[in-house]
């Protein structure tokens, strides 16, 4: 009581000064009052290197030439024919029945191998579904894909998931898990162990824009912001989540204007552009490493593709505008052009290429099919580090009926 | 809005039922399957509800249109649902009665149903889907803080039992962790809401339209697998089937099986091979209500068989069947011939190749009638 009253005179008795207040304490004074309209900001600019017939823009660096250079240019350039054959083929393959489910990439060839391309092979990934072209750049084979997608016995997740739910120790990429945006957050986590670990390997986190609308975004960019952490936040803004179109999933101005608000550097990328995606991605991987700060790009693109094979665009998206984008937004197309202007690519190699490729698919997932399905004792392994008594006795249980 | 909702009643007035309609309704869910079947056509024939085939997907969407015709303050809403869902339980909805009650919301399960539990407090009749019941869980604490308290912790001054949430559960034979899980257990545990599942098409129109209009907070589980695969003769008006009743879907005398959902296919399957081949007579329950549920049927049935199984797609430890199987032993110690069987899942995530081993199969079930009358 009496020590309460003491200190309140004592500070009583300073001279009046001008306040800050803690939630906002850089903000300058106004007597003018102004509602701030979403609207009058205009919407951030999208960085592109290219425009849609392989043309530099006014001005641009010539990223494909002067840093990137012809061999790996054309590699990369292989490595997205590569992944479009992987899920030409696949996709076939359950229309067949071969295996239950996939999801392909048509469209986002570039988003996904250019920021591939950007990170170092090590860095750490968080991925949604539609990335697994990240996987194929970092060296996997067409087995590894076919194995998981059968869930046989070669499969290194030994059968658990559905097609699409990649993980590679290995290749430092996280295990896919189906709940939309549960992984932003893993990513913040794993950036803030590897920084006490001194790692110079960073963190890339793979999500759609409609993802971003899940809780899980907002505590994660924000956590990221707050912890200083070097989290780099790679938003595949394709303009739908699955029937619903991103004009229905936010008003503002997409993703990237967001991360401005949550104090996250942030830049709108082309990300049918493979130079602008992988210069993009290149810049935020240095900013946010070397000064521990999170980024956030917005790779813009379009799904050419069906959400899965579960879906039917047709019915919520018309002819015409799907056509006009396998048209004109192509990132195998922008690409091809840029490469055959400057006589690096030869357009009669690529069907035989492309010939070449299915044909290693096909025989990857003939001989997946035909391998043998992991054990059903298997089924009790990973649940716990060690096996608790009650999942040994259900596993005998299970070991037993199966040979009566 | 005035001229929508008139149009929509011009359009719909056909399906408004009046009570001997709904009592109709009642009465062709009391019967048995077989009894079902052979009454389909006298039904069809004399009610002024009449029945259509319908499968599960279709017998929703009609539940849905019911209930939106029948109360002008219904919404429908959820991720995709404006297209008709990715099950297509909401087709044609938003053509019929407008985007201001059919509508996509932004992709976020916590937001969906913290939107409807505030829908439902002001008054108006919330009817949310969330995609898959495996993805509910962002929503669990709007669930089980908010809309299961909604009441209680204002002494009765707000309530939110205007809404329904609508979730696709269960297991389709390739679904893996996340397509396929069965989440009752974790809100049965949950005091203020109401758990509710379906076994065929009849079902599921009657108890949803009854959810809907309950006023508690409910839960629908519509189990997918049944979508497509199960037809029935339903009737195209108003009718409801009261919520916290379980049903005698088979009447037998030595054994006593109680599921819900899916797994009552499996059950009656199982009734008839081991009546054929073994003359074991099983009674079948169907639960329907999980929470709260129907402890007299059940005890009834026990009391007369003194056998009971239990069979569910969720894992054994800790699910639905250990709160059963407790408040059976307190009902019916006496009658017991038999120690209680838990058929379930076993205590894993929902695996993808093993999922019929992993699954309370007709086999296992079989075990389990053998294991009770042997004992
Ligand atoms: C928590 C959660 N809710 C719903 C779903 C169902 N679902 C799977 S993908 C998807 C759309 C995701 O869209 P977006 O994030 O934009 O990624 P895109 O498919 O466009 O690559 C939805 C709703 C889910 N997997 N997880
Ligand atoms: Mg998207």
């Amino acid at each position: 009581m009496l020590r309460s009253t003491r200190h309140i005179t004592r500070h009583a008795a300073r001279a009046l000064v001008t306040i800050r207040y803690p939630g906002a304490a850089t903000a300058p004074y106004t007597s003018s009052l102004n509602l701030e309209h979403a609207e009058a900001v205009p919407p951030m600019s999208c960085f592109r290197i290219m425009n849609e017939r392989g043309k530099l823009l006014p001005g641009a660096v010539d990223y494909g030439a002067e840093v990137v250079g012809k061999e790996k240019a054309v590699d990369l350039f292989k490595c997205m024919l590569r992944l479009n054959e992987m899920d030409v083929t696949l996709l076939q393959a359950q229309r067949q029945g071969r295996i239950a489910f996939y999801m392909s990439t048509f469209g986002e060839e570039a988003a996904v191998i250019g920021s591939a391309a950007a990170l170092r092979d090590d860095d750490t990934i968080f991925a949604q579904y539609r990335e697994h072209g990240v996987l194929l750049y970092r060296g996997m084979n067409y087995d590894f894909f076919c194995n998981q997608c059968c869930g046989n016995v070669l499969d290194s997740a030994k059968g658990r998931q559905m097609p699409m739910h990649f993980g590679s120790n290995e290749k430092h990429f996280h295990t896919i898990s189906s709940p939309l945006a549960t992984q932003i957050p893993h990513a913040v986590g794993a950036a803030y162990s590897l920084k006490m670990q001194g790692s110079k390997q960073a963190v890339a986190v793979f999500f759609g824009e409609g993802a971003a609308s899940e809780g899980d975004f907002a505590a994660a960019i924000n956590m990221a912001a707050v912890m200083d952490l070097g989290v780099l936040f790679l938003c595949r803004n394709n303009g739908y989540a699955i029937s619903t179109r991103s004009t229905e999933q936010y008003r503002g101005d997409g993703i990237a204007r967001r991360a401005v608000g949550y104090g996250v550097a942030a830049l709108r990328v082309d990300g049918n552009d493979i130079w602008a995606t992988m210069r993009a991605v290149e810049e935020a991987r240095k900013f946010s490493k070397e000064n521990d700060k999170p980024a956030l790009l917005e790779l813009m693109t379009y799904r050419t593709s069906h959400h899965s094979t579960s879906d039917d665009s047709a019915r919520y998206r018309s002819e015409d505008e799907m056509s006009m984008y396998a048209q004109s937004a192509s990132p195998i197309d922008r690409l091809r052009k840029y490469l055959v202007a400057r006589q690096w690519w030869d357009v009669g190699e690529e069907e035989e290429f492309r010939n070449e490729q299915r044909q290693q698919v096909i025989n990857a997932l003939t001989k997946a099919e035909t391998a043998p399905k992991p054990g059903v004792d298997t089924m009790f392994d990973d649940v716990y580090a060690c096996k608790p008594a009650h999942l040994v006795a259900q596993e005998k249980e299970v070991t037993e009926r199966l040979r009566k | 809005m005035n001229s929508i909702t008139s149009a929509i009643r011009r359009v719909v007035s056909p399906l408004r039922c009046n009570t001997d309609q709904v009592l109709r309704g009642c009465q062709f869910r009391s019967l048995s399957f077989a009894a079902q079947a052979a009454e389909e056509k006298s039904i069809e024939e004399t009610t002024p509800n009449p029945a259509v085939k319908m499968n599960l997907f279709t017998a929703v969407n009609s539940a849905l249109q019911v209930a939106l015709a029948t109360d002008d303050s219904a919404v429908v809403f959820g991720e995709d649902v404006a297209f008709g869902g990715v099950f297509r339980c909401s087709s044609d909805l938003q053509a019929q009665f407008g985007s201001e009650r059919i509508f996509n919301t932004p992709l976020c399960e916590q937001g969906i149903v913290g939107f409807g539990i505030g829908l439902a407090a002001s008054g108006t009749t919330a009817i949310a889907e969330i995609q898959f019941a495996d993805y509910i869980y962002p929503a669990f604490d709007q669930l089980v803080n908010e809309a299961a308290k909604y009441r209680y912790r204002s002494g009765g001054m707000f309530n939110c039992g205007g809404l329904t949430v609508r979730t696709p559960c269960g297991a389709v034979g390739h679904g893996g962790h996340y397509h396929s899980q069965s989440p009752e257990a974790y809100f049965c545990h949950t005091p203020g809401l109401r758990v509710v599942t379906c076994r065929d098409p009849f079902t599921a129109k009657g108890l949803l339209l009854a959810s809907i209009r309950e006023e508690d907070p409910v839960i629908f589980l519509e189990p997918k697998v049944l979508y497509r695969a199960s037809t029935g003769m339903v009737p195209e008006g108003d009718y409801e089937i009261d919520l916290g009743k379980a049903e005698v879907v088979r009447k037998g005398r030595d054994v006593t099986m109680v599921g819900w959902g899916a797994q009552i296919r499996v059950l009656l399957e199982v009734a008839e091979q081991v009546e054929k081949e073994l003359q074991v007579s099983c009674e079948v329950v169907d639960l329907q209500s999980l929470l709260p549920w129907d402890v007299d049927t059940v005890s009834k049935s026990v009391q007369k068989t003194g056998r009971l199984l239990i069979a569910h797609e969720a894992p054994v430890t800790s699910g639905l069947g250990s709160e059963i199987s407790a408040a059976v032993q307190e009902n019916c110690f006496l009658s017991l011939k038999a120690p209680i069987q838990r058929i379930a899942g076993y205590d894993l995530p929902f695996p993808f190749i093993h999922e019929k081993n992993y699954l309370p199969g007709k086999q296992r079930c079989t075990e389990g009638v053998l294991k009770a009358i042997d004992y």
